[in-house]
């Protein structure tokens, strides 16, 4: 019997080694999967690259993987916020590497990484630092560069329900990178609020498939990053 | 500026508000008229904001300030939602500025400085995708120099981007000559305004007082 559920956080995150490449959904708190960051922190890796839109706020959740010194680099579009102090301490102190990446294109190497193309041409960036380096081809007279995609060991996800088949719906705008970070990694872990029977989520509404889930994990009432950084919360 | 953009954009149209002024244009929705606004993160109709004790956390926009979905909204990834902005699908985006040259390039997301962290989200996305680009911004910087520039000194977020800018003192549209002044505040000069404008700009056919 298929049966992607695990009864732990750690075994959960069971196999993600020193140097692991690792996805982590979220759009601010929106949708970060914090219980399972925070059990990425108690397994210990180090020498991570993370993937993954911001770089955390306060000293919880991915601000907190970052302080700890596990993660040598981030590929991000938007590595600061109005309560991000870690990674710019880091950044400054030449600590930790940055691959800076228009949004856009941060999504969609991470979808073309799940849908097996290795790379695509876009308009975003063009003419800007962001595209040095990179090849330029000119379809129908208008520029673009070569973009790559991106895969990864692992992916981090926070999902509203599941089934032990792996499928999953999320919340609200709590979905951003979640879907398509599961396509692309070869292992994707998903904390979920409910765990449900097989066929309680109708067929129509599933989001993610559960061929892109390796792992769930039922995590009921995840605390709220803002309210711990307001807290002034430190993790551990 | 919120109202003259917002007077300006056609009835039905899918737009995108930048953090911060542009988040303003969504108030002053002129009567009759519906746009359905987007947010990057990954919703089609932003609502009003949340009543008092009524924000969800998971339900936040590109500023990550709490929102709400009107009826009739719809929730969608994070590919599929640059693929709306990069596929040409969305009809305007509303910008702010740190510069604008009069050839449409634009720079908003960084001033190159060394120990800045550079952060740049979806405004090249945007600027690169979105059929219309409209950029609200004070006409010059809080110590006064022009923002509106013969050529950008700032990092560019897109090249030959921007459609039109509405300032405190003007609107002007982006031509192949240059900035062409459109509107100016009441009781301001063509000989002021340029004062404060480091490009030269055109005032064929300005009207000298705008609808008020």
């Amino acid at each position: 019997m298929i049966d992607k559920r695990v009864t732990s956080l750690p075994e959960a995150l069971s196999g993600i080694r020193d140097g692991a490449s690792v996805m982590i959904g979220g759009f601010g708190e929106a949708g970060s999967p914090i219980e399972l960051i925070h059990g990425l922190i108690d397994l210990g890796p180090r020498e991570l690259t993370v993937i993954s839109n911001n770089t955390g706020s306060g000293r919880v959740g991915l601000a907190a993987l970052i302080a700890a010194g596990r993660v040598a680099k981030v590929i991000c579009s938007y590595p600061r916020s109005a309560n991000s102090m870690v990674f710019p301490e880091l950044y400054r102190a030449g600590r930790i590497e940055l691959e800076l990446v228009p949004q856009g294109t941060l999504a969609e190497r991470i979808r073309a990484g799940g849908a097996g193309i290795p790379a695509f041409f876009t308009p975003s960036a063009v003419g800007t630092q962001l595209a040095a380096g990179k090849e330029v081809r000119s379809f129908s007279g208008r520029d673009y560069i070569l973009e790559h995609a991106l895969t990864a060991d692992f992916a981090l996800v926070r999902a509203d329900r599941a089934d032990r088949y792996g499928n999953l719906t999320y919340s609200r705008t709590a979905r951003n990178f979640g879907p398509i970070m599961c396509m692309a990694a070869r292992c994707a872990i998903a904390q979920v609020r409910r765990i449900v029977e097989p066929g309680q989520i109708d067929p129509e509404s599933v989001v993610t498939p559960g061929i892109f889930v390796q792992r769930v994990v039922h995590v009921a009432e995840p605390v709220q990053e803002s309210h711990l950084v307001k807290q002034g919360a430190v993790y551990p | 500026m919120a109202r003259m953009v917002a007077a300006d954009i056609p009835n039905g149209a899918y737009v995108n508000l930048g953090i911060g002024i542009p988040e303003l244009v969504a108030g002053f929705v002129p009567a009759g008229r519906e746009f359905i606004l987007h947010t990057e993160n990954g919703l089609l109709g932003v609502g009003p904001p949340p009543a008092p004790c009524q924000e969800d956390p998971e339900l936040i926009n590109a500023g990550k300030k709490p929102i709400t979905a009107i009826a009739g909204a719809a929730y969608f990834h994070h590919a599929d939602s640059f693929a709306m902005i990069r596929g040409g699908h969305l009809d305007v985006s509303v910008l702010g500025a740190m510069q604008v040259a009069c050839n449409g390039d634009l720079a908003n997301w960084s001033t190159g400085q060394a120990d800045a962290i550079p952060a740049v989200g979806g405004a090249m996305d945007l600027v690169a995708g979105v059929k219309s680009v409209l950029v609200m911004t004070e006409h010059t910087t809080r110590d006064g120099r022009p923002k509106l520039l013969r050529a950008c000194t700032y990092p560019l977020t897109g090249v030959g981007v921007v459609s039109r800018i509405y300032t405190n003192l003007a609107v002007i549209t982006i031509t192949p000559a240059g900035f062409a002044v459109r509107e100016m505040a009441p009781g301001l000069t063509a000989g002021e305004l340029q004062r404060w404008t480091d490009a030269p700009l055109h005032f064929a056919a300005t009207p000298t007082c705008p609808r008020t």
